[in-house]
């Protein structure tokens, strides 16, 4: 197959809070290959969005450790770029400014011709002025992608990035970031506690169970691409769906906290 | 259908104007509105002109005596020719302000970015600065005259004294209320920590810090002008007190204009501030 690009080995994190710790990852290896699209599928609580931190070298693992290529992450890097939910904008800058600040924090002047380019393939030219709170949810998004895609990283992370947006402009979310995936061939990594939404968007899906995170079962998603979004209502899609809904159910009773759409 | 939503477009994630209580729109009354209309300002000034035409009409139909108040055109007769005599003063009274609470301000605001990064310090430290916030600072004028005499220092002290904890308590507020996913944002590009400090830190505190700095302002002017009225003989306070032992009214509310002026400048100052770097919170 194709060369790693990231490898997590034996991940395992515990938070210290007052009421004792937490056993938030245990033992978590994992290879995410150059250029996939690899979603990770759990319920709340599981580990996922501690896994995907660590992979940005936001956090520090109480044990094992996390590779990009031959360097080990223990900080951010600039080769990766984060995604987070709620898109995460600074209320107090415009989308100009906004998509500027990776580039005022490293000190460099902002690449215009790429961020103009990018803003007009995510439909955004022309709301440059505009403040967050002018723009709608999906909107937002799309200038945090712009945002993170702007400084050219070769890895995107992205912690459920549409979880707070509506059915609708969640499904043009995820066709949008199909086709920029398709024409960028970065690697991403996608965490998700929607099943669909990580078959839909997948080549791999990790699906994790909680306390203390692990990964149970990892499902290949050979559906051929560009995906359309009523593929979701075809009947091989919701036998998909409906086997790594088994698998969870099966490996803890009720299945609370995961939803098919 | 409601007249008022009319014609209002349903908005997505948007909080009432103005029902936030913290941050400027819970402190000025402009602040709910976006733009005044030309009737509002219209109907404003014909108070203003019924209000004052209509106290100098009664005022000389009921023949009240100057020494007991004033007629509005006494005072604005006052105030054109005792200028050259207040305007040292005037100058006097902005200098301890400005230097007292830049003083004071810069002080607080420091503390409070300082010490809201360290919690077990500002649970210690709070309390003390309650403790200021709360005694009038004009208490200690009188001590402070005894140390550094009738000059502009001891003024300059007080209202050091009486805007900084109110700058810094304000400012402690803004600095307290940290998103960390925001700053998380900033270090996943590689931000250091004094980026996050300049770039997320104090923008999110910014609308908190700039009611500390209108608030301490205020309260440095009225610092100011007691601290005059106690001991010395400079400045608008000293003023007030000079011309109320001579009974000269007119000379006396033309002071008070002067000092209702003052204030109004501070709130504009600030409101005009908080409109341009902090107008996204409210």
């Amino acid at each position: 197959m194709t060369k790693t690009k990231m490898a997590i080995h034996s991940a395992t994190k515990f938070y210290e809070t007052r009421s004792g710790s937490t056993h938030a990852l245990d033992n978590v290896s994992l290879d995410v290959r150059e250029g996939e699209f690899l979603c990770i599928l759990g319920p709340s609580g599981c580990g996922k969005s501690t896994l995907l931190w660590s992979m940005a070298g936001l956090h520090a693992l109480s044990g094992g450790e996390v590779k990009l290529g031959s360097e080990t992450i223990t900080q951010p890097h600039p080769e990766i770029a984060m995604i987070f939910q709620d898109a995460n904008l600074l209320p107090w800058r415009n989308l100009a400014k906004n998509i500027a600040l990776p580039f005022e924090l490293k000190r460099k002047p902002p690449d215009q011709a790429r961020i103009d380019s990018l803003l007009e393939r995510v439909n955004l030219k022309g709301f440059e002025n505009k403040f967050p709170r002018e723009l709608s949810g999906g909107m937002q998004q799309r200038a945090s992608i712009v945002r993170s895609l702007a400084v050219d990283p070769s890895v995107l992370l992205m912690d459920e990035p549409f979880g707070a947006l509506d059915a609708f402009t969640r499904d043009e979310m995820n066709l949008l970031i199909q086709e920029i995936w398709m024409e960028t061939r970065k690697t991403i990594v996608f965490v998700t506690h929607s099943i669909s939404e990580a078959i839909f968007l997948a080549d791999r899906v990790v699906v994790m169970s909680a306390r203390p995170g692990r990964i149970a079962s990892i499902y290949d998603i050979d559906i051929p691409r560009p995906r359309p979004v009523d593929i979701q209502t075809k009947p091989d899609f919701i036998a998909r769906v409906l086997e790594i809904k088994g698998s969870i159910d099966h490996g803890r009773g009720a299945a609370a906290g995961l939803a098919i759409t | 259908m409601d007249k008022a939503l009319g014609n209002k477009i349903p908005e997505f994630n948007k909080k009432p104007g103005g029902a936030g209580g913290s941050g400027l729109a819970g402190l000025s009354s402009f602040g709910s509105g976006d733009h005044r209309s030309k009737l509002e300002i219209v109907v404003i000034i014909l108070v203003a002109v019924v209000i004052i035409g209509g106290s100098e009409i009664l005022l000389r139909l009921f023949n009240v005596p100057q020494y007991i108040i004033p007629k509005p055109t006494q005072i604005v007769t006052a105030l054109f020719t005792e200028w050259h005599f207040l305007w040292p003063h005037i100058v006097i009274t902005l200098y301890e302000l400005l230097t007292g609470f830049f003083i004071g301000g810069s002080i607080g605001f420091i503390l409070a970015a300082v010490i809201t990064q360290f919690p077990f310090v500002e649970k210690v430290v709070t309390p003390y600065i309650l403790l200021l916030v709360t005694t009038p600072m004009l208490a200690l004028v009188p001590l402070l005259i005894l140390r550094f005499g009738f000059g502009s220092e001891p003024r300059i002290i007080a209202v050091a004294l009486a805007s900084g904890p109110m700058v810094m308590i304000n400012a402690a507020t803004g600095f307290r209320r940290v998103d960390l996913a925001k700053i998380a944002l900033a270090r996943s590009f590689g931000a250091s920590t004094l980026q996050i400090f300049t770039k997320i830190r104090i923008p999110m505190a910014m609308p908190m810090i700039i009611v500390g700095l209108m608030v301490g302002s205020i309260f440095g002017l009225l610092t100011a002008i007691g601290a005059e009225m106690v001991g010395g003989a400079e400045g608008l306070g000293n003023r007030l007190t000079y011309y109320s032992a001579l009974i000269r009214m007119p000379q006396f509310f033309a002071i008070i204009f002067l000092l209702a002026t003052i204030g109004i400048s501070i709130y504009i100052f600030f409101f005009w501030l908080g409109k341009k770097w902090a107008s996204w919170e409210a």
